[in-house]
């Protein structure tokens, strides 16, 4: 609506400076001003359009765009890599982000960037795509060196990107945000028809099919990555970089999205796939590229990698991947959920009549894609969040509406899944962060006074305890790297009294070294007799934790399994549709 | 530590950077750096508008530093002109450490000005010595801002609804209630039906705070009531569970109401809060002017906003607005001179105050020009770089 009253104010300041113009040049001549100001007024802007519709080119789809294949002549992909990376050195301050990393990608192949968090791989990326200017290293492009001169300049040499967070606005529709940045234009108006007509095209070229005139906001999260590689492929992408585009898919989501990114390469573009989900990687790669503390590890073959060698390469030293566990001895009931039914903030019921039970001593995990009312689960269960109808009962009373103070009171820990958003106070020093829970009681504090001393001699009984890599304890938390974050909650949660942990996607976004110590550290828990509830969108975390498993779809709990007895394809399918296959029954 | 050291060219400009080094290191000056430079570079830029209107602006700024500091009246003045500033800019940055931008400063010193100048006219009032009459006027005065300030808190608490939208409102309806208030004449309810302009009657003379210099206005002991509160609310702020809180909640209220922490509480705490911080000011203001200036609706026009840009510039640190006040006061004070003798407009001060606030909330001006490093956590970052 503001664009618009923008776009007409725009045309009437034209059509009077037009019929100005006219009028004053009539005047001159000696006829009547006011006439001809009118007809300037009114066919001025009529003829303006009409000019630069005629302009040749601008009209144009994708006219600011070269196309790529013939600027290339001498370009013969049997020989030459598509793209090859020599010795980029990126530093930031204090950090040396790549070492010399070098990178050759083929034609019509894709080539996995496999690596921890922190190891280089989206700077890496980012250095191809033009968002970082390098310290040193080249880049070859069909054989020639690629200028770094910006986004724009690799968009236009055939380099397109899809990030992990996407760059869509969801109020506007698929097509508005695919021609974004990059307007068809018939003269001065956008020429939206034509942009339909081309992601209809797209689509059914690449099997990437999406309704053009669909709200952005209103896809699901599968359809919404399908968007970002139209947009890519609209600006005529030939090398695709794929920044972990699995992490926020189901399962199944995962399949067709592997499908369509072997139609991809099927049709000639080449791919760049970074993630460090080492069962993807087998599935799909071409090629690996193992990269450690910003350099080049080493590189595989996925016809021979395990996933055992490529953690080995990743970490760099041997990872035990299989979590120790001991049997679980089940006590009593520690948490126990009747009938519960919880809201979001929008006011729709996203938790529908959930009952089950934690024991003391069992890992309870509860698997299911994301978004299915986990969050809010969780947030209900500890008490940040209202019940709608329902109980809750924890160590024997209840605690339904307690507040998140009373429900820590009772001996309950809880790892939540955001860290940054519920977790941490970014700017607080790591002690303050580790006594976040406690501060109110002494010795951290006596008569509403704080006690400094107390304060950090508990954080750094806790730093060492936990192994937390930090300065010292009072730098601001966010200075530390998510996996010492996430131990810095871990910590804090897990020292104490604890009869019930409730914990949430405790491994998002670490790397192995920090996944191992955490699953440790919750396993540690249950075998001292707290009953845990896990949280995990990750079907291997889930599996090789818990002693028992609830499927949550959509609110609901559809199953509970014991973990030893089903599978990962069980639950995977049970995830994705909410029932079980018609062949298998699922005896539970 | 990377104190980047561009190619100033020069054994000049290297001693020069020496020099600025061991002063910023020595007085650890590195915190105040934006807003000193901010000031000097409202400074320079005033000097160059004084110029252009053809004024010799060293000329100009003598005269000013003449009117501010010239002889112990007019030190005594610019202190006294500061002090209602010290209250307004604190109930601006307690409500900016728990996250909320408190605009109703200026409806919060009315209400608590009439509400002080209400209490100064009870008839037992009259009967009770100084030490009772006047911290009842006081207290009378800070509630009236607490009122002010907890309905924005309450609304804001339970509703969602804005505080800067909500304070805005209260603004104009504490004016347009405190004129009416003042001004009616049918019925008389708080106007002095004795004086030919609309105002309050005269309040108790044992409710008048003393006198510490007989200047123009008088400096009175409000000055060391709203000392020791800014010295409290730093303790408070730093020290106790209450301050940890209110600055978690100002950080991250995600994490705070993880934590346990009542978030709604907090709000209307630290806006109740300031509120009262703001009345008390006004009563203060009230009480120390009693014996020659009746409360008037226009006397603290404009305060409630220059307290926003004074808590900017002390970065919201209640121990910086005492500087931070004096300069403003003493500005105010000291532009009649300038103007008188240097022929510059008294509004070339308001434009500095301006650019002072410009400076510091664009900080990222300031750090270009003299390049001061980003620092980490403060409490007004406006933006750190882009991060992809």
């Amino acid at each position: 609506m503001g664009a618009l009253i923008v776009y007409l104010a725009f045309w009437v300041v034209a059509a009077y400076l037009i019929g100005w113009l006219v009028g004053r040049a009539a005047k001159g001549r000696g006829h009547d001003a006011d006439r001809w100001f009118w007809l300037g007024f009114f066919l001025g802007p009529i003829a303006l359009i009409a000019l630069l519709a005629a302009k040749p080119g601008s009209g144009a789809p994708g006219a600011d765009l070269e196309v790529t294949d013939t600027s290339y002549p001498d370009f013969d992909p049997a020989v030459t890599p598509i793209l090859e990376v020599r010795g980029i050195t990126k530093t930031f301050p204090g950090v040396i982000a790549n070492e010399n990393v070098d990178l050759v990608l083929n034609k019509g192949e894709i080539h996995c960037l496999l690596g921890e968090n922190g190891a280089g791989k989206s700077t890496l990326v980012n250095v191809i795509f033009g968002l970082y200017h390098p310290d040193a290293g080249s880049i070859y492009l069909r054989g020639r060196q690629l200028e770094f001169k910006g986004v724009r300049h690799a968009i236009s040499q055939g380099i397109g990107m899809v990030h992990q967070h996407f760059q869509l606005i969801p109020v506007l529709t698929v097509a508005e945000n695919v021609i974004l940045g990059n307007e068809l234009t018939t003269g001065p108006l956008v020429d939206i028809g034509e942009a339909r007509r081309r992601i209809r095209e797209i689509g059914e070229k690449y099997g990437l099919e999406v309704d053009p005139d669909a709200k952005v906001g209103d896809l699901s999260v599968g359809e919404q990555q399908r968007v970002e590689l139209v947009k890519a492929l609209f600006r005529r992408a030939e090398i695709l970089i794929l920044d972990e585009p699995t992490a926020v898919l189901t399962p199944g989501e995962v399949d067709e999205f592997f499908a369509v990114v072997r139609s991809l390469v099927d049709q000639g573009k080449s791919i760049i796939f970074i993630t460090h989900k080492l069962r993807e990687v087998l599935a799909v790669a071409d090629h690996i590229t193992v990269l450690r503390g910003g350099k080049v590890a080493g590189s595989a073959d996925p016809a021979t990698a395990t996933q055992q060698t490529l953690a080995n390469l990743m970490v760099g030293r041997d990872v035990v991947f299989r979590v120790e566990k001991g049997e679980a001895r089940p006590g009593r009931a520690v948490l126990s959920v009747h009938d519960m039914c919880v809201e979001d903030e929008r006011g729709v019921q996203t938790v529908s009549d959930l009952s089950f039970e934690v024991r003391a001593g069992e890992i309870f995990g509860i698997a299911g894609v994301q978004g299915n009312g986990q969050r809010e689960l969780v947030e209900a269960v500890t008490g940040m969040r209202r019940k709608v109808a329902g109980s809750v009962e924890i160590l024997g009373e209840d605690a339904t509406r307690f507040k998140p103070r009373q429900i820590t009171e009772l001996g309950t820990a809880h790892i939540p899944e955001d860290r940054t958003k519920h977790g941490l106070v970014g700017p607080y020093t790591v002690a303050d962060n580790l006594v976040i829970n406690r501060y109110h009681k002494a010795p951290y504090s006596r008569r509403g006074v704080r006690n400094q001393a107390a304060i950090h001699d508990e954080a750094a009984v806790l730093v060492e305890e936990y192994d937390i890599r930090t300065p010292s304890v009072d730098v601001p938390v966010h200075t530390l790297s998510g996996g010492n974050q996430q131990k810095v909650i871990v910590a804090r949660e897990l020292s104490g009294d604890i009869g019930v942990l409730i914990v949430s996607q405790p491994t998002r976004g670490l790397d192995v070294g920090s996944i191992e110590f955490i699953h440790q550290q919750i396993i540690g828990i249950r075998d001292r007799g707290a009953g845990v509830l896990l949280v995990s969108a990750e079907l291997d975390e889930i599996l090789s934790l818990s002693d028992r498993i609830g499927v949550l779809y959509r609110g609901k709990l559809v199953g509970i399994f014991d973990a030893a007895s089903t599978t990962r394809e069980q639950l995977g399918y049970l995830m994705a549709t909410g029932s079980t296959p018609d062949t298998e029954e699922v005896a539970s | 530590m990377t104190e980047r050291e561009r190619g100033t060219g020069g054994r000049l400009g290297r001693a020069l950077g020496g020099l600025r080094r061991s002063l910023v290191e020595g007085f650890k000056l590195q915190p105040v750096l934006v807003p000193l430079y901010a000031i000097l570079l409202s400074f320079v830029v005033g000097g160059i508008l004084i110029a252009i209107v053809g004024a010799n602006p060293f000329k100009a700024y003598y005269w000013l530093v003449q009117g501010m500091l010239g002889g112990w009246e007019r030190v005594a003045s610019s202190i006294a002109r500061s002090v209602p500033y010290i209250g307004s800019a604190l109930a601006l940055a307690f409500a900016f450490r728990a996250g909320l931008f408190n605009i109703g400063a200026e409806g919060q010193l009315l209400v608590g000005g009439i509400v002080a100048a209400w209490a100064g006219t009870w008839s037992w009032m009259l009967e009770v010595p100084g030490v009772v009459a006047i911290p009842v006027i006081l207290i009378a005065g800070a509630a009236g801002g607490a009122l002010w300030g907890f309905i924005p808190g309450l609304l804001r608490a339970t509703t969602g609804a804005h505080e800067v939208i909500s304070t805005i409102m209260l603004n104009w309806i504490g004016l347009f209630m405190v004129r009416w208030l003042v001004n009616s004449r049918d019925p008389i309810i708080l106007r002095d039906a004795a004086a030919s302009v609309p105002r309050t009657r005269p309040i108790t003379p044992t409710g008048i705070l003393p006198e510490i210099y007989d200047s123009q206005p008088t400096l009175h002991w409000g000055l060391f009531v709203m000392l020791a509160v800014c010295v409290l609310v730093a303790y408070v702020l730093k020290r106790t569970n209450f301050g940890f809180e209110t600055i978690t909640v100002g950080l991250n209220p995600h994490a705070a109401h993880y934590a346990g922490m009542s978030v709604n509480k907090i709000i209307i705490l630290s806006m109740t809060l300031s509120g009262a911080f703001a009345g008390l000011a006004a009563a203060g203001e009230v009480s120390g002017m009693g014996a020659t200036q009746p409360y008037q609706p226009g006397h603290f026009i404009t305060m409630g906003f220059d307290g926003i840009a004074i808590a900017l510039l002390a970065r919201g640190n209640p121990i910086g607005i005492i500087p931070a006040s004096l300069l403003w006061g003493a500005l105010l004070v000291g532009a009649p001179l300038m103007q008188q003798q240097a022929g510059v407009s008294i509004d070339i001060v308001r434009i500095i105050q301006s650019m002072v606030l410009l400076f510091v909330a664009a900080d990222a001006i300031v750090r270009f020009i003299f390049r001061v490093r980003s620092d980490e956590g403060g409490a007004f970052q406006m933006s750190e770089e882009v991060t992809l």
